[in-house]
């Protein structure tokens, strides 16, 4: 009866930008969890996204900036099940992007975090794509499709 | 937060935070090494009974802590993980240098 009526996409947006500290990495997973509430995710979607998150998240902040008053971009657009999720800074940027993302391949052994921020954003991820340019900044943007919203 | 670390005998029992991130991973490090200096520590039991977030951070912690313990012949142990964490055990092959059960 309502077959030619087409499905209305639902969409959403949100745009945050904070300091380049550490502690605004929980922020930030925080509020992707808190956008990703009307997708209805399950908990182990919620906790691949939030991971990935925390990844690009601390990269922007450990790498890209020497300066903590800096400022990190998280961008979340939302159409029906898809989530993009994009990290944005205006750091140093990379060279050499497919180096940057081999497993265990670190700038900064001294931090000893273990080089696999990159390797979890795709474990985790649909999709990961990374633009970068030297003294222009990084983007990192992430795909997943979560779950199917309840039918009403 | 507040860490807790038990000690007894040459055993260190470390509780993990609820979110183990970068901003968290920082202070830890050093604070476990000390202990594992400070009492001889060989047998080190990182437990995840709390714990509802962890990303490569918390690998690299452990990772770190696993390696300086063995220089001394110690070994490392983790245990109550959750299905997230067992699941970053997973993607990053930790669960082959750390054992995950026994040390309870």
């Amino acid at each position: 009866m309502n077959k030619n009526v087409e499905k209305e996409i639902q969409q959403n947006h949100m745009q945050i930008r904070f300091d380049a500290r550490s502690v605004n990495e929980g922020l930030a997973r925080m509020m992707v969890a808190a956008f990703m509430t009307e997708l209805n995710p399950t908990i182990e979607e919620l906790a691949d996204v939030k991971t990935a998150v925390s990844e690009a998240v601390t990269n922007a902040i450990i790498h890209a900036y020497q300066k903590e008053t800096e400022q990190v971009e998280l961008i979340c657009d939302r159409k029906d099940e898809e989530l993009t999720i994009q990290i944005v800074d205006h750091g140093i940027g990379m060279e050499n992007v497919e180096q940057a993302m081999e497993p265990f391949y670190t700038t900064k052994p001294e931090l000893e975090r273990s080089g696999m921020g990159f390797a979890f954003m795709e474990a985790f991820m649909d999709q990961v794509k990374v633009e970068s340019e030297p003294e222009k900044g990084t983007r990192v943007t992430m795909k997943k499709n979560i779950g199917s919203p309840i039918e009403r | 937060m507040e860490q807790q670390f038990t000690v007894n005998g040459e055993k260190l029992v470390v509780k993990m935070p609820r979110e183990l991130d970068h901003h968290y991973a920082t202070g830890l490090c050093s604070q476990i090494d000390l202990m594992i200096d400070a009492y001889s520590i060989r047998k080190l039991v990182f437990d995840f009974m709390d714990t509802e977030f962890m990303d490569s951070s918390g690998i690299g912690v452990i990772i770190g802590r696993t390696r300086n313990i063995g220089f001394l012949g110690g070994k490392t142990y983790a245990i109550h993980l959750n299905g997230q964490i067992r699941k970053i055990f997973h993607a990053s092959g930790l669960q082959r240098i750390v054992q995950t059960e026994g040390e309870e």
